[in-house]
């Protein structure tokens, strides 16, 4: 393994981040980043699951036939999200309700089958289960960062706490109403790529 | 009979999929370049949303409610807990199934859809579609109408988009934009255009 577990972490935040540059997973990037709250969470589940999963596909790699593997993984990864939503409606069933059917999504993220696919399959345990947390992480980056300016100028408020006092509340900030809709996320989405793109040239799409 | 209509209505512009609840994106994007092959994916969408809706209403109904299994001498399972595993295998299943079936007897059908079925299975539009379908507790009339407009909507809005993006290829956008990024600014526009229609209602 010519790579140590933090650069498996580092690289898959930035060089390779699965939104930006891998194009993987963005359903729920777009529609969970209304509020940082749902963000946030968003980003911690599918972290868990991708890290776990990847390890558990990673630790049985060799008992698994090639022929029904796509199956067994998701049967692993749909154990997994059970067990997220089933702790979420436990302990925290206001943000269950607000993120609705999108936990029960992350089976079908695909980030979540890509590195059971593309990395776990071929990778040791340990390994597997970083490069799961570096997707993870490099998911919920994109997620706060689009979160971040849709919350603030959206609703004038970062975490439910409010930043700019709103006009309706006699303050100064009148609300952006754009980015409270969900075009708006397909909008920030398109400005990141392109930031990213600028930055290094070599993800640009050739003819 | 009304009530049916305003949900395939509601279902096709006002909820629409990929628009308004972000989902099936990763297909949708990659697979709208051209009107025809976005018009096979569209279809093939539409088709496994219009049968494996209703029959995961079917399954939830008479296998996972509380108390559903009450016919076979258990009135106290709950057994919804397994509601995620089990639709996704359902998904699997219908969708392997569709493939044979239709290269056996379809060929002609099979040549069109066949390349897109296998993408399916892991789609969020169609897991979402059941989702919502046991979200919102449809019953079974309510939930073929669910299934046929939340396929229809997927079907209009990539057609509509492989257009936009044929007529793109003659723009010439900042190498940076190239692409994904110009296909995510149109889709955001044709988001905004569908939000048009909200005043539609039956």
């Amino acid at each position: 393994m010519a790579e140590t577990n933090r650069e498996l972490i580092s690289r898959s935040i930035f060089q390779r981040n699965p939104i930006a540059l891998l194009v993987l997973g963005i359903c729920s990037a777009l529609a969970t980043t209304g509020q940082m709250t749902t963000a946030f969470v968003m980003s911690i589940c599918v972290t868990l699951v991708v890290a776990f999963s990847s390890m558990t596909i990673s630790i049985v790699r060799f008992q698994i036939p090639n022929s029904v593997r796509i199956g067994l993984q998701i049967m692993v990864i749909a154990t997994l999200v059970i067990i997220v939503d089933q702790i979420l409606k436990a302990f925290f069933f206001g943000l269950s309700k607000q993120l609705s059917i999108y936990v029960g999504l992350i089976i079908t993220n695909c980030i979540v089958m890509g590195r059971a696919e593309g990395f776990a399959m071929s990778n040791p345990p340990i390994a597997s289960f970083f490069d799961g947390i570096g997707n993870g992480l490099g998911y919920g980056f994109i997620l706060m960062s689009v979160a971040f300016v849709r919350e603030l100028f959206g609703s004038g408020s970062l975490f439910g706490y409010e930043i700019l006092q709103l006009t309706t509340n006699g303050g100064w900030y009148l609300r952006n109403g754009l980015l409270v809709l969900p075009a708006s996320a397909f909008f920030l989405i398109a400005l990141l790529i392109w930031l990213l793109r600028t930055i290094d040239p070599n993800q640009q799409e050739k003819d | 009979m009304a009530h049916y209509l305003d949900i395939v209505i509601r279902s096709i512009f006002l909820e629409n999929l990929p628009l308004s609840f972000f989902l099936g994106m990763c297909t949708f994007m990659a697979i709208s370049k051209q009107v025809k092959t976005a018009t096979g994916l569209g279809a093939a969408v539409l088709v496994i949303q219009v049968i494996t809706v209703p029959i995961n209403n079917l399954i939830l109904t008479y296998v996972l409610k509380p108390g559903a299994l009450a016919w076979a001498g258990q009135p106290d399972l709950d057994l919804s807990f397994l509601g995620l595993l089990t639709y996704i295998a359902i998904i699997a299943a219908v969708v392997q199934i569709l493939e044979m079936v239709l290269d056996r007897f379809i060929p002609a059908l099979y040549n069109t859809l066949g390349i897109f079925l296998p993408l399916l299975t892991v789609n969020c539009a169609i897991f979402g579609g059941t989702l919502f379908m046991v979200e919102r507790d449809y019953n079974f009339g309510e939930s073929v109408a669910y299934g046929f407009g939340s396929g229809a909507g997927f079907f209009l809005a990539v057609v509509c988009l492989g257009g936009i993006r044929e007529r793109l290829e003659y723009a010439d956008p900042p190498a940076g934009l190239k692409g994904l990024g110009l296909t995510f600014i149109s889709v955001g526009l044709m988001a905004i255009a569908f939000m048009g229609l909200a005043g539609m209602e039956m």
